[in-house]
């Protein structure tokens, strides 16, 4: 399956809603899409991953490279994963150490709690 | 003897054709579904690292793909890339991860190699038996 994006705004955040397949070859649409979303003045990103149905390392790399890049803008980033087998690719990976990680887009961005 | 032999050109679109065809092989083998998520990942991670071998020393040679189903499913992935570009793999920790001076290739690298020894009991990795290259030998059970 393609990979879709599609953007909208809760509150302060910006949720990118990302569906079908993160790959190598796919994973350069979404490192522009974030970068565009930062470039463009977007501080607290939420990239919510519940229609992702595969996530390598090279969509890995691209989701840790927005992390470090709002982090020296003072930003935040946050991931949205409910999904048992994307955890368990955080989990071995050590990088659910790294993401803030929540279950659900109004977790993440602290709206209706 | 291999039981379907697959080479592509290394592109990264190729990359999700190999997958599926590596599943597929693996649901015709026996291998249990509930193993295929991480047959598909896995199958991926090796292919993505042989492509980025292959572009990164410009060799425009096919990349390998092997499936077979003689006694367990054992895949092999074989790069024609000088033997030193693979070693160094390792696996990170969340420190080095966050690490701000980590460029994001060799967070990828790391990473995919964390993924496929993390969701492949029996790994080798290993130089290939005639010429310049690295085999990645993947083996799942199956039951039959």
């Amino acid at each position: 399956m393609e990979l879709s994006l599609a953007t909208r705004t809760v509150g302060e955040h910006t949720v990118l809603e990302v569906g079908g397949e993160v790959d190598v070859y796919t994973a350069p649409r979404l490192r522009e899409r974030l970068l565009e979303l930062i470039d463009a003045g977007a501080r607290h990103v939420v990239v919510d991953l519940g229609r992702v149905d595969f996530l390598d390392s090279t969509g890995l790399g691209v989701l840790v490279g927005a992390l470090k890049r709002l982090r020296t803008a003072d930003g935040t980033f946050a991931l949205v994963c409910d999904k048992e087998p994307l955890l368990k690719i955080f989990r071995i990976t050590a990088l659910d150490q790294v993401f803030p990680l929540y279950p659900t887009v109004e977790a993440a961005t602290g709206v209706g709690k | 003897m291999a039981t379907v032999r697959l080479s592509f050109s290394p592109a990264p679109v190729h990359v999700r054709t190999a997958r599926l065809v590596g599943v597929a092989v693996a649901r015709r083998a026996g291998v249990r579904e509930d193993l295929l998520d991480e047959v598909r990942l896995a199958i991926g991670e090796a292919c993505t690292r042989a492509v980025a071998l292959h572009r990164q020393h410009g060799l425009a040679e096919p990349v390998l793909v092997e499936m077979s189903d003689a006694g367990a499913y054992s895949v092999r992935v074989v790069d024609r890339a000088p033997i030193e570009a693979s070693i160094g793999l390792a696996v990170l920790d969340a420190d080095q991860l966050a690490n701000e001076s980590l460029d994001e290739d060799d967070l990828t690298t790391g990473v995919g190699f964390a993924l496929l020894a993390g969701f492949v009991e029996d790994l080798q990795v290993r130089p290939v038996d005639e010429g310049v290259g690295t085999e990645v030998r993947m083996v799942w059970p199956v039951s039959r």
